[in-house]
């Protein structure tokens, strides 16, 4: 059978398509919106008829996949890793409640930041959760495991997390898939009690969520994907864990080295195999791609100093792993590299030309110019780009949705002008509700919704609020007067000035809708409809 | 056979689309592939670039170490020295000509000729006007695949499969003018 030839992301995607897979839910999120894009471009999937729009966020993301898996149907629910602490609330519970059908959770963490605001490791989130999580090293594993998970969320009872980073969700190999297993029949949960998480109820399910432990443990000393690669020296071993496998094979390679690795790609940790490893070496290093997360739990408080890793700087506590940190670490010697020629200079992402975000910023810059200091609140989008030159325009990028909410408690503390901007996409995954306390507490503050009809950062996926900003502001009880809607063009700037004048006077809540689409996202339709036409 | 490439550009320049036809052929030809791609913030007109991996015996890392790549293959000039740390001792950078000017610090055009010039194994193509005179400038980076199919170790004749299979659903006016630019930065390279 031939390869197919996929990026990480679309092999979990490919897992879950050839799983019987029902239903898939996310909001995009990089280095995680492969994933759902791959099902929904399927032709297969959607032969199958696999669910799979967007979100409007991570929790109705995990909420909805988690009541298809109480109906009985395989689900899976896709994010990047900042994204599962929206969904934390439900991805926690969930853990609480078990499923009924198969359910995983795929998210994508980014270590050294390629786009992200922190490189937060989700494993944490699945010790937290006490649920399996599983590890994959590459691309034939990623779709192995997901096409495996399902079976083994099944079996457990519980949600099973795919741990992927940025790596692994972005680069491409061949993988073979395997027979389509078919869609589950609807059956929904009989014992409805174990999701009426009322406290009595809640002490019952958390005991037997405990109790299930040495179960998942035991499942993963007999998984297929930890396994003892011997080598020739005895005294120094490696623990790779997930990806950094890849490197540690790749570092031995370059220097000739051939020492036993234990390679840990499903958690809980397999109990009998580490106790092993550890009594056979003197000194093991352990790669963990990500935060030193079992490194700082096998070390312990007591630290007995056979660990070697990124706590007492073998290798740097932060950022992604590569095969010249791994190599390195196992040999101390360095990679000379050239000196980077003297004519490379830096070339940062920027916003479009033509795109509307400019001139949202060129015209908050002019409005805002005679009150001196500036302090327009932001968040996570391609608009986070106004914070570079030549715009130097926003103050803050926290979380989705912080702009609106911080601006409004910088406003309950007296700050004037009280202003934010937040992408169209941004507003409907957690900016709407800040809106409504800011309404309910009169807070002065105005609201900049910079709306070019797309998630654009991610690649142009649909907003889930498309055409229904206003409605949406009115019906969260913005005075009418005061939510204003204008085009960001060159050719309008003046009378658009005017309004922004206006609504930052206003001691009230204002929304200043600036709706134009992505350059992008628009030069692809052209094209489209020229094809068609054609 | 072992070849790491790394392809080099700019946001939106199309370093992928050459990277799908490459991994296509390759994988036609019964080899292994592991490439490495960037999405996310930087695909916003940031210098992007991508590793690409291609052995007939099993490949572990996605990333190439430093000083092992076999191949820069850049669609910008400035690019083309940006990931020189990757490159072997033998390795070869082969770089369009058509400077992408998106910063307001871009290098004098002479000072970064020199600099490439000064490379000990380089091919420089002028990619656009090449491309243009097959049929459309959009082509140069089929140009820049043309130019380093000589060092890829793989069928130019798989690598032309690849290129109709990219293009085939764009009709037969495209996959003709991209088989045209292929043969040109072929050709062109390896007069050089």
């Amino acid at each position: 059978m031939e390869k197919t030839l996929v990026l990480g992301d679309e092999a979990v995607a490919l897992g879950g398509i050839d799983a019987g897979m029902s239903g898939i839910y996310a909001y995009p999120g990089t280095p995680s919106t492969e994933i759902t894009e791959y099902v929904q471009n399927s032709s297969e999937a959607r032969e199958w008829k696999i669910r799979s729009e967007w979100s409007a966020n991570e929790k109705t993301a995990y909420e909805a996949a988690l009541g298809m898996s109480y109906a009985g149907k395989r689900a899976m629910v896709c994010m990047k890793h900042v994204g599962l602490n929206v969904a934390a609330d439900p991805f926690i519970n969930s853990a609480i409640t078990g499923v009924q059908g198969g359910l995983i959770l795929a998210v994508a963490d980014d270590p050294s930041m390629h786009s992200s605001q922190n490189e937060q490791d989700s494993r944490y989130y699945g010790r937290f959760a006490m649920i399996p999580v599983l590890e994959p090293a590459n691309q034939q594993e990623a779709y192995d495991m997901v096409y495996e998970a399902f079976s083994l969320s099944e079996k457990v009872k519980l949600p099973v997390m795919i741990r992927l980073t940025t790596r692994l969700s972005h680069s491409r190999a061949g993988v073979l898939r395997k027979t389509r297993i078919q869609q589950n029949q609807l059956n929904p949960v009989s014992d409805t009690k174990r999701f009426i998480i009322l406290p009595v109820n809640a002490r019952v399910q958390y005991k037997s969520l405990v109790d299930m432990q040495p179960e998942l443990e035991r499942n993963s000393s007999a998984s297929v994907f930890n396994r003892l690669i011997e080598g020739d020296h005895k005294d120094f071993g490696i623990i790779a864990c997930g990806i950094a496998y890849n490197y540690a094979m790749e570092a031995m390679q370059l220097a000739d080295l051939k020492l036993p690795v234990l390679k840990i790609a499903q958690y809980p940790l397999p109990d009998a195999l580490i106790r092993q490893f550890f009594s056979a070496c003197k000194k093991v290093l352990i790669l963990e791609e990500g935060y030193p997360v079992y490194e700082e739990f096998m070390r312990g408080y007591f630290d007995n100093g056979q660990l070697l890793g990124r706590l007492d700087g073998t290798l740097p506590r932060t950022g992604e792993l590569n095969p010249d940190i791994v190599l390195l670490a196992l040999t101390g010697k360095e990679v000379p590299v050239p000196a980077r020629p003297e004519v490379l200079v830096n070339r940062p992402p920027a916003l479009c030309q033509g795109c509307s975000h400019r001139d949202v910023f060129l015209d908050l810059n002019e409005v805002l110019e005679p009150f001196g200091e500036k302090h327009v609140f932001s968040d996570i989008g391609c608009y986070t780009l106004g914070a570079l030159p030549p715009f130097n325009s926003i103050c803050s990028c926290v979380d989705m949705g912080a702009s609106v909410t911080m601006a409004k408690g910088a406003a309950d503390a007296g700050l004037r002008p009280a202003v934010c901007v937040i992408g169209d996409s941004t507003f409907t995954h957690s900016g709407m509700t800040g809106l409504l306390d800011a309404v309910n507490d009169k807070s002065p503050l105005t609201v900049v919704i910079s709306d070019n009809h797309t998630t654009a950062m991610t690649g142009g996926q649909d907003s889930p609020g498309h055409g229904r900003l206003y409605s949406i502001c009115a019906g969260l009880g913005v005075d009418p007067a005061h939510i204003r809607s204008i085009e960001p063009l060159k050719n309008k700037r003046e009378a658009n000035r005017k309004v922004y004048r206006e609504e930052l006077a206003y001691e009230g809540v204002s929304v200043i809708i600036a709706s134009r689409e992505c350059i992008q996202t628009a030069s692809r339709r052209k094209k489209q409809e020229k094809q068609t036409q054609d | 056979m072992k070849k790491d490439i790394i392809l080099a550009g700019v946001g939106g320049q199309g370093i992928l689309s050459i990277a799908a036809i490459i991994d296509w052929a390759a994988l036609k030809s019964q080899l292994q592939i592991k490439q490495a791609e960037v999405h996310g913030m930087s695909q916003r007109g940031g210098a992007v670039q991508s590793h690409l991996r291609i052995s007939d015996s099993e490949i572990f890392s996605d990333l190439i170490p430093q000083g092992r790549a076999d191949i820069i293959l850049s669609v910008e000039p400035m690019e083309s020295l940006r990931y020189l740390s990757w490159l072997s001792d033998e390795g070869w950078v082969i770089s369009a000509s058509d400077p992408f000017k998106n910063v307001p610090d871009y290098p004098d055009e002479e000072l970064l000729f020199h600099a490439l010039e000064a490379l000990p194994r380089k091919k420089i193509i002028d990619a656009v006007s090449i491309a243009r005179d097959c049929g459309n400038a959009k082509s140069s980076n089929i140009v820049m695949l043309g130019a380093a199919s000589g060092f890829l170790g793989i069928d130019p004749e798989m690598l032309k499969d690849g290129i109709r299979s990219f293009f085939g659903r764009k009709g037969e006016e495209v996959v003709g003018v991209n088989l045209k630019a292929f043969e040109a930065g072929r050709t062109l390279a390896e007069r050089k």
